[in-house]
């Protein structure tokens, strides 16, 4: 990786019987290195201990059990549901966002007046609270109160839908809500990367008679290959950790049908107080958003290689 | 990375102009170039007012009596304005406390990540020290680790510590990231070592150094730092939900959240509560765009 730099040379090595010396570099890192290993580092260590354990808040042994809560993680059709719900909400928002973004995005490039004012609409929802835009929507589809239902009954819809409480539509209501949310940021990845397009790449392609379809085919696209895997990477990631949409517009349900694996985590480890089994669960999350990770950088290394 | 790339670049995108296909055009056709590019304009103009459609619904459901929603949810502008949305939220909810929890833990922690990070920081651009590079990989793979795992042990750690539901508990676990030590060493490394050496010339301390050399220099990336972090743990969720059990020491998101599940809520408290909650990020955006632009299409907010 380009981060990675050679240590500096040194000349030669520093005389065997000199004193030690105290290097006042290990002050400017000590509050981040005490904060990390306390925090981060440590936690690590016995989260992957704990989910060996039976590890209950309030009992008072804590039997080590081996793999067995990764075994009953196999067996537990509600953890399935969860990961499925997750996968689901993960694949359609990350590809609704790289799709939409890069249409708004395309028409919005020029720097005007007024696409900088639908650029800033598109953009706002990104920076407000997933809770607070959640409880927003769920309100906002309400079958009493709601905008939505109340303009499709004007609309002549006889019994509009209740998106949130049904099971078959709940869950792509939360879909269509996180791509809401989350639209402008693509968009904003992919202004930046087509701006990095050299104007003459355009040009000759336009003297080699190619049209705007051609050219954003065969010019701009093949560019922005590098923003695109940054925005799907990012949107992969908070995909498959969903919490805070599902909190707050329906709590998991209606039966299940919208419970992700950190809304089960959260149910296991801070309701339940079964410490060791939502400690199984995080690290299968990891293990899947390290691969799922891996895949996607593989993917855009293998294309960028032919 | 790509997030060099980005990072130049955005600034570019909002304030240049920018014409990469040129098009022979007067400037009216080449707005509505074609049909089927006027209706392309038209679709982006009604996703925009669709993005900003709920937005509008809230502050009108704010300010507007309940009887009034009741009667007519299909009006967005309240037929009759009232602020009593506002006043029951204050009442129900102790709405003050909630913001300055909120303030507290996302300025704390912000203030003190940007020092922690900048510092270390510094001494991984700047000084040399052994176990250097060890110690940046180590930073580097915390990375990768999702924020979940770490949440049940950080839990007990606290819960021993007995800083569940204080101050303390929220700010000091979150108060360094990797990433912010990854983007400041990047950005401090591009400033000119003549700087450092002419300072330490002039009898400069390494303190001095930082403080006075360094910090003062770096300005934009610290500004762009700050607003992200923040506005990303003003906005934060299961982590202030998990550490604040109790209702004085929640933040905004965790307690409105909470507020909204319970049955027969009141409409216009809870949008009042949602209004008021999203201003002070929605002004800064608003004021300080570019920062926000800069520092999102870098790190992906969270």
């Amino acid at each position: 990786m380009a981060v990675l730099h050679p240590p500096p040379a040194r000349a030669g090595r520093p005389p065997r019987r000199r004193r030690w010396r105290f290097n006042s570099a290990y002050l400017f890192i000590a509050p981040s290195l005490v904060l990390i290993a306390v925090f981060i580092a440590e936690p690590i260590v016995q989260s992957g201990w704990m989910s060996l354990h039976d590890w209950t808040i309030g009992s008072s042994d804590n039997p080590f059990v081996g793999l067995g809560n990764y075994t009953a993680l196999w067996h537990d059709s509600r953890f399935w549901n969860a990961l499925r719900v997750t996968v689901v909400y993960t694949a359609a928002v990350t590809v609704g966002q790289v799709v939409l973004g890069l249409a708004i995005a395309a028409r919005l490039r020029r720097t005007t007046w007024y696409s900088s004012l639908l650029r800033t609409a598109y953009f706002f929802p990104y920076i407000a609270s997933l809770v607070v835009v959640g409880v927003i929507w769920k309100f906002l589809l309400d079958p009493q109160v709601g905008l939505i239902n109340a303009w499709l009954s004007d609309l002549g819809v006889s019994s509009p839908p209740n998106w949130l409480q049904s099971t078959s539509l709940a869950l792509p209501t939360v879909i269509a809500v996180g791509l809401w949310k989350n639209v402008g940021f693509t968009m904003i990845v992919l202004l930046a990367g087509m701006q990095q397009v050299p104007a003459d790449l355009y040009e000759a392609a336009t003297l080699d008679g190619a049209g705007p379809w051609r050219r954003f085919l065969h010019v701009t696209l093949p560019a922005l290959r590098p923003s695109l895997l940054f925005t799907s990477l990012i949107a992969t990631v908070t995909g498959l950790q969903l919490f805070d949409l599902v909190f707050a517009m329906t709590g998991g349900g209606p039966i299940f049908s919208t419970e992700s694996v950190v809304m089960y985590l959260y149910q296991k480890g801070f309701v339940e107080f079964d410490m060791g089994y939502a400690s199984a669960i995080a690290w299968v999350l990891f293990v899947i958003i390290l691969a799922v990770s891996a895949v996607q950088l593989r993917v855009a290394r293998y294309r960028d290689d032919d | 990375m790509t997030t060099d790339t980005s990072q130049r670049s955005i600034t570019a995108s909002v304030s240049r102009d920018e014409d990469g296909s040129p098009l022979p055009l007067p400037r009216v056709l080449r707005l509505f170039g074609s049909l089927g590019g006027a209706a392309a304009w038209l679709v982006v103009i009604a996703g925009a007012l669709g993005i900003l459609l709920p937005f509008a619904w809230m502050l009108g459901v704010a300010f507007r009596t309940n009887a009034d929603l009741y009667a007519d949810p299909a009006r967005i502008v309240p037929d009759q304005w009232t602020l009593h949305g506002v006043r029951a939220v204050l009442d129900q909810l102790p709405f003050t406390q909630l913001i300055v929890n909120t303030f507290v833990f996302a300025g704390g922690t912000t203030l003190l990540l940007l020092l922690f990070d900048s510092m270390t920081a510094f001494a991984l651009a700047r000084l040399r020290f052994r176990g250097q590079n060890v110690i940046f990989l180590l930073i580097l793979a915390t990375l990768m680790v999702p924020f979940q795992i770490t949440l049940v042990p950080v839990f007990l750690t606290l819960f021993h510590l007995g800083w569940l539901n204080s101050y303390q508990g929220l700010i000091l676990p979150r108060a360094t990231s990797a990433l912010g030590i990854f983007l400041l060493r990047q950005s401090f490394r591009q400033l000119p070592r003549e700087l450092d050496e002419a300072a330490r010339i002039d009898g400069a301390g390494s303190f001095t150094v930082y403080w006075r050399i360094i910090l003062p220099n770096s300005k934009p990336i610290l500004a762009t730092l700050f607003i992200i972090q923040f506005a990303a743990l003003w906005n934060d969720f299961l982590w202030p939900l998990v550490i604040s059990s109790l209702t004085r020491m929640q933040t905004l998101p965790a307690a409105l959240t909470l507020f909204s599940s319970q049955s027969g809520v009141d409409h216009a408290a809870l949008m009042a509560g949602a209004a008021i909650s999203l201003t002070p990020l929605a002004l800064a955006f608003l004021l300080l765009q570019r920062f926000f632009v800069q520092g999102v299409a870098t790190t992906g907010l969270k």
